[in-house]
C-alpha cells in the first residue's frame, strides 16, 4: 500500500508539470486551434537561459522570475515573426512551421550547449518537509507552483480587462475587432502566456529528468495527452488530465506494464480519446458544417 | 510515355547506372541511401501530399520494415530480397490497420496521433519481451549481400555496394512505376478528391472511408519496403535510430522536395542525404538548425518545393518559346 501510495504521489508531482505544458498548448489552442508541437521546445530553450542565469550566480528565484519574462517575450515575437505569416494557411504549412520551430530550437540549444547532460537546481530543501516519507520537498514545490501559475491565469483571465479582450479575441474574432479589441497582439498575447507557463514547467521538471536539449520529448506527448484527455478547449480540464496523466504513468508503469514502456501510456490514451471522444472530459463538442 | 517525356527519363537513367562506376564505395553507399529516402518519400507523399493526410510518425513504418527484414535475415536466414515483400505486407497491413481510427482524425489531430506513434516507437522496439526477436537496445547486425555470381560469369563484376545500389534502384524503379500509374488512375485521383474537398468527392461516389485507409496502407508499404532495404544497406538497426527526428526528416524531404510531386521524392531524398553531411563540417547542431531554416524558407517562399520551382522554370521557358513561335508566323 505505501509503494502505491508513493507512485500515486509521485505521479501528481510529474502530474503537476505535465497539467502546465498541457495549460500552455491549450492557451495557443483556445486563440488560434493550433497544437503547438514545438512548446516543449520552447520550455526546453527557456530553462537552458534560466541554467546559464543560475551559472552566473544569479539567485535561483531571481533567474526564474526573468526567465519567465524572457519566455514571454521570446513568445510574443515568435508568433509575430514566425507564426504570423502562416496564420490563414492550410494545417499542413501550419504543421510544418511548428515542426521547423522544434528543429531549430532544439538544434541552436545544442549548438550553445553541447548536447551533454546538465544537472539544474531546485529551489526547495533536499529534507522531505514536514518529515513525510512519501514526497521529496522538490515533488511538493512543483505541486504548488503549478496550483499557483494555475491561479493566477484564472484571476488574469476572469477579473482583468485585458483577460476578458483575449477571452473575446479567441471566442470571435470578428465581433472583439468591431469593440476596437485587437484580436492579432491578442494572440501574440496567448504565445507570450503559453511561453512562460511553459518556461515554468521546464523549470520544474529540469531537476528530475535533468537538462538536455531532447528532454521535453516525453513531457510533451504527456501533456498532449492530457489537454486531450480533458478536452482541448478547456484550461481546467487540462489541468485536470495533468494530473491523471502523471498518476496514470506512474502507477500503470510501476506495477502493470513496466517502466520501459511508460511512452505507449501516451500513445494509447492519445490515440483512445482521439477515436472514442475527441473532445475529451470536459471539451466542447465541435459540430462541422458542410 | 511521350518521346518528349522519355528522352530526359533515358538521360536520368544513364547517368544512374553509369554512377557507381564512377564514384568511390562510399558514395555509391550515399546514392543507395539516396534511392532508399526516395521510395520512403514517395510514400509518405502519397498520404501527406496526394491524399491530405498529415504524419509525422512516417519513421515508425520505416523502422517496422528495417525490423522485418533484419529479423528475417537474422533469425530465419530468409535471403534478403524475400525480406521486402514481407516488410511491404506487415507494413501494408499495420499502416491500413492505423489508418481505420485515423479516419476520425482531421488534420492536425491526425498529425498529433501519428506524432505520438513516431515519438514512443523507440521505446516499444527496446520492449524486453520482445528482446528475442529485436535484441533490444543492441539491435540487430546483418551482413551485406554479395552480388550474384552470374554477374561475374558475364565478366562483369559487382562489389557488394555496386550490386546492392542497383538493386535498390531496381527496387526504387518497380515502386516508382507502381506509385505513378497509381496516382495517375482512378485512385490517385479519388485519393486527390479527399484532399481538396472530402464532401464533394463523398458526394461524388468516392469511398472516402476505404480510399483513406487504404492510403495509410499503401503509403506505410512503400516506406516499409524502404526501410528494409535501408536496414540492408546499412546492416545494422536500433531503436534509437528511428527516434522521432526520422520522421521528421521525411516530413522535411516531401515539404523540400514538393508536395503532391513524384519527382519531388527524388529531390528530397538528395536533400536528406547530403546537406547533412555538408553541414555536418560546422557543427553537430548544424544539419538541424539548417533543415529548419529550409523548412522555414520553403513554406514562406517555394511551397511548391523543388519539384514546384522545377515545374514553373520549364512552364515560363515552355510559354517564352510558345510566344516566339507565334511571332515568327
Amino acid at each position: 500500500m505505501d509503494a502505491f501510495l508513493h507512485q500515486v504521489l509521485a505521479g501528481l508531482a510529474t502530474g503537476g508539470i505535465y497539467a502546465s505544458v498541457a495549460l500552455a498548448l491549450v492557451m495557443i489552442y483556445q486563440a488560434t486551434h493550433l497544437v503547438n508541437f514545438a512548446q516543449g521546445e520552447l520550455a526546453m530553450f527557456s530553462t537552458y537561459i534560466a541554467w546559464s542565469l543560475i551559472n552566473a550566480g544569479m539567485p535561483y528565484w531571481g533567474a526564474f522570475f526573468l526567465t519567465v519574462g524572457f519566455s514571454f517575450v521570446l513568445g510574443v515575437v515568435i508568433e509575430r515573426v514566425v507564426i504570423r505569416p502562416v496564420e490563414n494557411s492550410p494545417v499542413l504549412a501550419v504543421v510544418v512551421v511548428f515542426i521547423a520551430l522544434l528543429v531549430i530550437l532544439n538544434s541552436i540549444t545544442g549548438w550553445i550547449y553541447s548536447y551533454t547532460i546538465k544537472t539544474f537546481p531546485s529551489p526547495f530543501p533536499e529534507q522531505p518537509l514536514f518529515g513525510n516519507k512519501f514526497m521529496s520537498s522538490h515533488e511538493i514545490g512543483a505541486i504548488g507552483v503549478t496550483l499557483v501559475v494555475l491561479l493566477l491565469l484564472y484571476a488574469f483571465f476572469r477579473f482583468t480587462p485585458l483577460g476578458l479582450a483575449m477571452r473575446a479575441a479567441a471566442q470571435n474574432p470578428e465581433s472583439s475587432r468591431l469593440v476596437g479589441i485587437r484580436v492579432g497582439w491578442m494572440l501574440a498575447l496567448g504565445w507570450g502566456l503559453a511561453a512562460a507557463i511553459g518556461s515554468v514547467a521546464g523549470m520544474m521538471v529540469a531537476p528530475i529528468v535533468f537538462l538536455d536539449p531532447n528532454m521535453m520529448g516525453g513531457v510533451l506527448l504527456y501533456a498532449f495527452a492530457a489537454a486531450l484527455v480533458g478536452g482541448i478547449d478547456n484550461p481546467a480540464g487540462a489541468v485536470f488530465g495533468g494530473f491523471l496523466v502523471g498518476v496514470l504513468e506512474n502507477v500503470l508503469g510501476a506495477f502493470v506494464i513496466g517502466n520501459e514502456l511508460k511512452l505507449a501510456v501516451a500513445l494509447v490514451l492519445i490515440i483512445g480519446v482521439l477515436t472514442v471522444r475527441p473532445s475529451g472530459f470536459f471539451g466542447r463538442v465541435h459540430v462541422t458544417r458542410v | 510515355m511521350t518521346m518528349r517525356k522519355l528522352a530526359p527519363f533515358a538521360v536520368l537513367m544513364l547517368i544512374a547506372c553509369v554512377l557507381p562506376f564512377a564514384v568511390s564505395e562510399y558514395r555509391t553507399f550515399q546514392f543507395t541511401l539516396v534511392l532508399v529516402y526516395a521510395i520512403a518519400l514517395l510514400g509518405l507523399n502519397i498520404l501527406t501530399g496526394f491524399n491530405g493526410q498529415i504524419s509525422l510518425g512516417h519513421g515508425a513504418f520505416y523502422a517496422i520494415g528495417a525490423y522485418c527484414a533484419a529479423i528475417l535475415m537474422d533469425k530465419y536466414g530468409v535471403p534478403y530480397w524475400a525480406t521486402l515483400p514481407v516488410a511491404g505486407a506487415a507494413c501494408l497491413l499495420v499502416g491500413f490497420l492505423f489508418g481505420l481510427p485515423a479516419l476520425r482524425l482531421e488534420g492536425l489531430y491526425l498529425a498529433l496521433a501519428t506524432f505520438a506513434l513516431g515519438v514512443s516507437l523507440p521505446q516499444l522496439l527496446k520492449y524486453h519481451h520482445l528482446e528475442a526477436w529485436t535484441g533490444g537496445v543492441q539491435g540487430i547486425t546483418i551482413t551485406k549481400p554479395d552480388a550474384p555470381a552470374l554477374f561475374a560469369e558475364l565478366g562483369l563484376p559487382l562489389n557488394q555496394d555496386q550490386w546492392l545500389y542497383f538493386f535498390t534502384l531496381a527496387v526504387a524503379l518497380a515502386m516508382f512505376a507502381l506509385g505513378a500509374n497509381l496516382l495517375r488512375g482512378r485512385i490517385g485521383r479519388a485519393m486527390m478528391a479527399i484532399r481538396d474537398n472530402h464532401v464533394a468527392a463523398e458526394a461524388m461516389g468516392v469511398n472516402n472511408a476505404m480510399v483513406k485507409s487504404l492510403t495509410f496502407g499503401v503509403s506505410a508499404m512503400f516506406t516499409g519496403i524502404a526501410g528494409a532495404l535501408g536496414a540492408i544497406a546499412v546492416q545494422f538497426v536500433a531503436p534509437d535510430s528511428f527516434n522521432i527526428f526520422l520522421s521528421i526528416t521525411l516530413l522535411i524531404g516531401i515539404v523540400i522536395g514538393g508536395l503532391a510531386s513524384i519527382s519531388g521524392a527524388i529531390y528530397g531524398a538528395l536533400f536528406i542525404q547530403f546537406v547533412p553531411n555538408i553541414a555536418d563540417e560546422i557543427s553537430k547542431a548544424a544539419p538541424w538548425a539548417i533543415f529548419g531554416l529550409f523548412l522555414l524558407g520553403f513554406i514562406y517562399l517555394m511551397p511548391g518545393g523543388f519539384a514546384g520551382a522545377v515545374r514553373m522554370v520549364f512552364t515560363r521557358t515552355g510559354m517564352a518559346q510558345l510566344r516566339r513561335k507565334r511571332q515568327n508566323h
